[in-house]
């Protein structure tokens, strides 16, 4: 049977599954029922001085009549009293000891550090993790996305948590720079023992047309978010990757953003996370998703021959390179199964509209498009557009030429295939 | 603008068999659409509506463009949405057919979009300007409705001569109630006129009074949708007993007056197309306990729609397969009906009469043709009554265009009103004139 128990920077939980720092992990009693539905962790609510919010709080992206395929939010910090947050802390801790209780902090100086950390681990906290993300209120006030941007100012405050902690530390890491890699390696500098990430991405969820106001409105104002949701997946994993990829990092990755169920959460672990973190999923749906995370991980884990989450983490980084280490002789093309194919003709639009013109619609009274495969250029777009699944595959062709990425053309001139769909 | 029907119909008891969509169920609906290219459901309708585009603005919200792009197509579009078999037209050819998952609703999304569209009062479309020349229409039903919407977009005037006492034709007087009443046809002939310059003459029959050449020479072109005349009859002993009715006849009480089925226990329909099967389901949901159709042929033959047979026997209905009628016996009024069976090529089976207890008879085997109100025309083609065109509805003789049911031998309203249109079109071309650039082809 697989063991879904994970250590994360030397934080253990009994499963991966960790709820985000954000509105469900507010408060001690909503902590409590998410562990009785089965969360592994949660990471409390960023504790910091208290702050005071605004309505409403949350846009939602609605695409296609499906709702909240992205969030964002005007949050803050936890706006209850720290002491109220650390006698739930010790509550918590005290029902489910084999739960991990990891508590986000986000203060300035270096006393307010010391003192808070010395508190968090009084009532029980396994872990922390330093709020260097937030990327709205609280970076104005030199706190959150303000820290996360500027590395030296990373390294320094993670050096503080790690000198006055006796719990392992994680930064977690905003995604609104360029490269996230200087980021990762300040916190390593610092003595993290990991790092998480994506936190929210900088963003306006939409604008109210009829009042001319973006999105959440508060009175006749509004402000930028922070994005999350099944929408920034690609970022997040483009970000765990990048870090997990890198020989010189090597910190253990708690990865977060836009995980909705356990095929996410997979992907997520075989880019190079030990543990992942959920919380818009939660928002819109409820604890009790946790319940299918955990058994379909389970199955994959079994049907994939996996004993430990460990032997997971990392499994797909191999298989992420750079451009210039791709086989550019390596060609496909789209085959159409007519068994299988309805008549849509969706692929013959999206081939002349949105790609090369070699999907074409028969004149024989059959709706099965034919495709040019000497004008296919293996783009993928008519699989992607196809509502059958199976009914479009992407065929390797033997071409007869040998493997040759670009890098290999340019410096050894390796012969590259001829173009297809190029005049 | 023409009278509504009365308020006190028979046809009031039924309700709509297929519900209107609530808003979140037509944006639900609305984003299953795939969007095909060439979508077979275009091509499915007679109209040529372009269905994706109408459903995918029901999706994203554009509820006045989805209504005009269906009334650009088909002006009848309301009435469509409720009465059209879209089980054998649109949603048959949906490409979801073939995936086993359901094919979207089309028929109910285009009520939602048109529905809308008439609550709100919504008008798409202006009289053209005057072309100085005007077109006769015979008969005021889809056909004609169609006909003279067009026309006047392109600025030709138009006088419909309807022979009843309000236009709309089977619209108001045929459909059967549980798709579409009397009352909201009759909403919809007026929206439609309101397009301004069409004259209604009602109470006005192509006949001595007035004569096909009268017309000839009032107008620059005439149209007839005149569809279809009175029920065919079996000539049989004690047709003429009360209680035998012509299955058109009394569907038209039903739907614009009253029909007394309180005292009906047992009722027969004699046919197998789809008036029958509709006569068959109206008296069910009037109330009447036992309705049984008779059919010379097997249950698979009929031509009546599958899916309306359906629902019928869901309704209760039951059926004599392989018999016809011989007579109708009674005492003063209808008693019972006797029949015979006959056998697979409808030969009568001696010795097999049986007799069916029935106080109420609906004959719904046809109805009478009425192109040869027209046959003292030189040039036109007309055959077993029904007129013979070309696809615009040409006759053959020079001004004369005719569609819908006296043209076609009795199909649907999208098929009126696509014949209509079309029609309309080539009445303009006759005059020598180009369609306004943005009108689209014959079917846009």
């Amino acid at each position: 049977m697989a063991d879904l128990s994970v250590t994360c920077g030397g934080i253990r939980s009994p499963n991966p599954f960790w709820l985000a720092s954000a509105p469900p992990t507010n408060s001690g009693l909503q902590i409590q029922r998410a562990f009785e539905a089965g969360w592994g962790g949660a990471v409390w609510k960023t504790l910091g001085p208290p702050i005071q919010k605004v309505s409403s709080r949350f846009g939602g992206h609605t695409i296609r009549g499906v709702q909240g395929a992205g969030f964002n939010n005007i949050e803050l910090i936890t706006d209850r009293p720290l002491e109220t947050n650390f006698r739930e802390i010790a509550e918590t801790k005290r029902l489910f000891p084999h739960n991990a209780v990891i508590v986000s902090l986000m203060v300035e100086s270096r006393d307010e550090w010391r003192d808070i950390i010395r508190r968090s681990i009084d009532a029980g906290a396994d872990g922390l993790e330093l709020n260097f993300g937030c990327p709205h209120g609280m970076c104005e006030r030199g706190m959150g996305s303000a820290v996360g941007q500027e590395p030296r100012i990373n390294e320094q405050i993670t050096s503080w948590a790690v000198e006055f902690s006796t719990v392992p530390v994680l930064v977690k890491l905003t995604p609104n720079v360029s490269n996230i890699l200087p980021h990762g390696m300040a916190a390593k500098r610092g003595g993290a023992h990991g790092v998480s990430l994506i936190n929210t991405i900088k963003s306006i969820i939409g604008v109210d047309i009829d009042r001319f106001v973006p999105e959440p409105r508060v009175g006749s104002l509004s402000t930028n978010g922070g994005y999350c949701g099944a929408a920034v997946k690609p970022i997040a994993l483009h970000m765990v990757a990048s870090l997990a990829r890198e020989q010189a990092f090597g910190l253990p990755i708690s990865g977060i953003g836009g995980i909705t169920n356990w095929r996410d959460a997979v992907e997520f672990i075989l880019l190079g996370s030990s543990s992942v973190q959920v919380c818009t999923e939660v928002m819109l749906r409820g604890y009790r998703i946790v319940e299918d995370m955990i058994e379909g991980l389970e199955s994959y884990m079994n049907s994939h021959g996996f004993n430990t989450v460990g032997e997971m983490v990392g499994k797909a980084i191999p298989g992420f390179s750079e451009w210039g280490d791709l086989d550019l002789n390596y060609e496909t093309v789209a085959k159409i199964d007519a068994d299988k194919c309805i008549g849509c003709q969706v692929c013959v639009a999206a081939c002349h509209d949105g790609a090369h013109q070699c999907i074409h619609p028969t004149t024989n009274g059959v709706r099965v498009p034919v495709v040019d495969e000497s004008e296919c250029v293996g783009c993928n777009l008519c699989q992607i557009v196809c509502p059958v699944p199976g009914c479009i595959t992407m065929e390797p062709v033997a071409n007869g030429f040998a493997p040759a990425t670009w890098n290999q053309a340019v410096e050894e001139g390796k012969p590259l295939r001829p173009k297809k769909g190029s005049h | 603008m023409p009278d509504a029907p009365p308020e006190d119909r028979s046809e009031e008891v039924f309700r709509d068999y297929k519900l209107p969509l609530a808003r979140a169920q037509a944006m639900v609906e609305a984003n299953r659409c795939l969007f095909c290219s060439d979508a077979p459901c275009i091509n499915a309708c007679p109209t040529r509506i372009d269905i994706p585009q109408f459903i995918r603005k029901i999706a994203t919200e554009n509820l006045r463009g989805s209504a005009r792009t269906i009334f650009e197509a088909n002006i009848l579009g309301m009435s469509c949405a409720r009465v059209c078999p879209v089980e054998v037209l649109c949603v048959g050819a949906c490409v979801y057919n073939h995936m086993d998952a359901p094919p979207i609703a089309i028929g109910q999304l285009q009520r939602f979009a048109t529905d809308h569209a008439f609550e709100q009062g919504w008008r798409f479309f202006e009289a053209g300007p005057d072309s100085g020349r005007s077109v006769g229409l015979i008969g005021g039903g889809p056909a004609s409705l169609a006909a003279a919407h067009e026309l006047r977009r392109l600025g030709h005037r138009c006088t419909i001569y309807e022979k009843r006492a309000r236009p709309g034709g089977l619209n108001v007087t045929g459909v059967a109630p549980y798709k579409m009443k009397a009352d909201r046809a009759a909403e919809e002939v007026n929206w439609i006129l309101g397009i301004g310059g069409i004259d209604v003459q009602t109470d006005c029959e192509v006949g001595a009074a007035l004569t096909p050449t009268d017309l000839e020479s009032r107008h620059d072109a005439l149209f007839v949708g005149v569809g279809l005349g009175a029920d065919s009859t079996l000539d049989l002993p004690g047709e003429s007993l009360p209680g035998v009715h012509g299955a058109v006849e009394w569907i038209e009480r039903m739907k614009t007056g009253r029909v007394p089925v309180s005292n009906i226990q047992r009722c027969v329909v004699i046919g197998g197309g789809n008036t029958a099967v509709d006569a068959v389901r109206e008296g069910l949901g009037l109330g009447i306990p036992s309705v049984t159709m008779i059919y010379r042929g097997a249950e698979a033959a009929m031509s009546g729609y599958a899916h309306e047979w359906k629902a019928a026997k869901i309704n209760g209905a039951c059926a004599q397969w392989h018999a016809i009628p011989i007579a109708f016996e009674g005492n003063a009024r209808l008693e019972r009906v006797i029949c015979r069976r006959v056998d697979a090529d409808k030969r009568p089976i001696p010795g097999s009469d049986f007799a069916l207890d029935a106080d109420l008879a609906l004959v719904a085997i046809g109805q009478s043709r009425l192109a040869s109100l027209f046959a003292a025309l030189p040039g036109l083609r007309i055959e077993k009554g029904r007129f013979i065109t070309d696809a615009s509805g040409f006759t053959g003789r020079p001004k004369w265009f005719a569609g819908g049911d006296c043209a076609n031998g009795g199909k649907e309203v999208v098929n009126a009103a696509a014949e209509g249109k079309a029609a309309a079109r080539a009445i303009h071309a006759s005059f020598g004139l180009t369609l306004p650039s943005g009108s689209g082809g014959l079917h846009g």
